[in-house]
């Protein structure tokens, strides 16, 4: 945090909303962001520090924790996290089943990294926003935003990824024909080929992105939103009224985080469903 | 909304994080709860047939238990008719015995009553007779009275 002189709403807010980021000056060295300017400067060559690290650590929290439970599975009784574990993956193994009825081995444990890491990062945003900041700022690291999903980078890399696996499985189910044709000669009839391709184009393109915006728009205002209660605390008339706000509102981003978690998971599976989907009845 | 190569970053974790899940985390995890599914049906299976068969062998005990006791009662029955019968003729038996030994007992005595009356009656005769002559002296002579005398002694 910075010294009690500046600390206004705005800058506490935008502290609060700016990353960590490394990149390349214009002059071509590599350094540390101190400033809005610099992150500007960097434009496209930088990284989100803060994003991917927690995302990495969170991802290998996720991982690690399901391998040492899956290494030492067994089909006698389970016990303790094996329980946990297995009460998820049967959790998704269902739901997958119920939208996905292609075989494809990649889905059900793709849905299951998606939902997990996902709500892993979201979970993030419950972690009061002053701690990890004031804590990193003792150690001299200027900004630290702890929760990935409110960064639109990771958000649409995610669905980005996701969107590349359509594509992928239109063409090796369909052939390339069968998907450009799918393109070009729905909802309309043939001869209306060219509004086909834009509409449906559109609609495709749409999926990714969507699914991107959604995440991160959920989450982003979440967090602003527990970022404007914190300001509350500035004044004693306030924080009463704030500290009840927090706890409503983690209360409901506690449905939040799990519902983003879900919807971006059983969209991912649906969203592939459809590019396996070779029916005539649309 | 600033783009930056973050997204490159992320995307390749995304992808390594997914092919470690389809590859380690997964398949383990679903196979050993597929295996106890498989393994609690089968139990399940087995206690309900098991139930089954209790149910059947109950079944078959009460009939065995109700068959041998209408065997039971048939031969209570049976016995206790011929321990009557037995007993029936037994009785018969030995009335019948003991009419016979009366019987043989009676016709002993009355051989053995006729004859110590023929006895009597000759030494009555006899006695008659002398006592007769002794009252008489010579007057009865034996040859005219001979019929007389043995009307006398029939009539003793």
């Amino acid at each position: 945090m910075a010294a009690a002189g500046e600390l206004t709403s705005n800058y506490y807010i935008s502290h609060h909303l700016t990353n960590l980021v490394y990149g390349r000056f214009s002059d071509g060295t590599w350094g540390l962001a101190h400033s809005a300017e610099d992150i500007a400067e960097m434009g496209f060559m930088a990284f989100h520090i803060d994003s991917i690290g927690w995302s990495i650590g969170l991802g290998l929290l996720f991982l690690l924790t399901f391998w040492m439970v899956a290494r030492r599975a067994t089909s006698g009784i389970p016990k303790g996290l094996q329980n946990a574990v297995e009460m998820i993956v049967d959790y998704i193994d269902d739901m997958v089943r119920s939208v996905f009825p292609y075989q494809n081995k990649l889905m059900a444990p793709m849905a299951l990294t998606i939902f997990v890491w996902v709500f892993l990062m979201n979970l993030m945003d419950l972690v009061p926003v002053d701690w990890v900041p004031a804590l990193f700022a003792l150690m001299g690291v200027e900004y630290m935003k702890i929760v990935p999903t409110t960064d639109v980078n990771i958000t649409i890399s995610m669905a980005m990824c996701v969107f590349i696996l359509i594509i992928f499985y239109s063409i090796k189910i369909k052939g390339i024909g069968g998907f450009l044709g799918e393109l070009a000669f729905h909802p309309f009839p043939k001869f209306l080929a060219p509004i086909n391709l834009v509409l449906e184009t559109v609609t495709l393109i749409a999926k990714p992105i969507s699914l991107g915006l959604r995440l991160f728009g959920n989450l982003y205002a979440g967090e602003m939103i527990f970022i404007l209660i914190c300001l509350m605390y500035s004044s004693f008339v306030t924080i009463v009224f704030g500290g009840i706000l927090q706890w409503a509102w983690a209360v409901f981003h506690v449905l939040i985080i799990i519902l983003q978690a879900f919807i971006f998971a059983i969209l991912s599976v649906v969203y592939i469903a459809q590019a396996h989907d070779t029916g005539e009845d649309h | 909304m600033n783009f930056t190569m973050t997204m490159v970053a992320q995307s390749v974790t995304f992808a390594v994080f997914i092919w470690f899940c389809v590859r380690f985390i997964w398949p383990p995890l679903i196979n050993a709860m597929r295996e106890r599914q498989k393994t609690i049906a089968e139990g399940i299976e087995n206690a309900e047939k098991a139930e089954h068969d209790l149910a059947e062998a109950g079944l078959r005990a009460q009939e065995a238990i109700k068959n041998a006791r209408t065997e039971a009662d048939q031969i209570i029955a049976q016995a206790r008719r011929q321990s009557s019968t037995m007993i029936e003729e037994a009785k018969r038996e030995a009335s019948e015995e003991g009419e016979r030994i009366v019987q043989a007992a009676q016709a002993e005595i009355d051989q053995e009553v006729n004859r110590a009356r023929e006895r009597l009656r000759e030494e009555v005769a006899g006695i008659a007779v002398s006592g007769a002559e002794r009252i008489l002296e010579e007057e009865i002579d034996r040859d005219k009275h001979a019929d007389l005398l043995k009307k006398l002694a029939a009539e003793l």
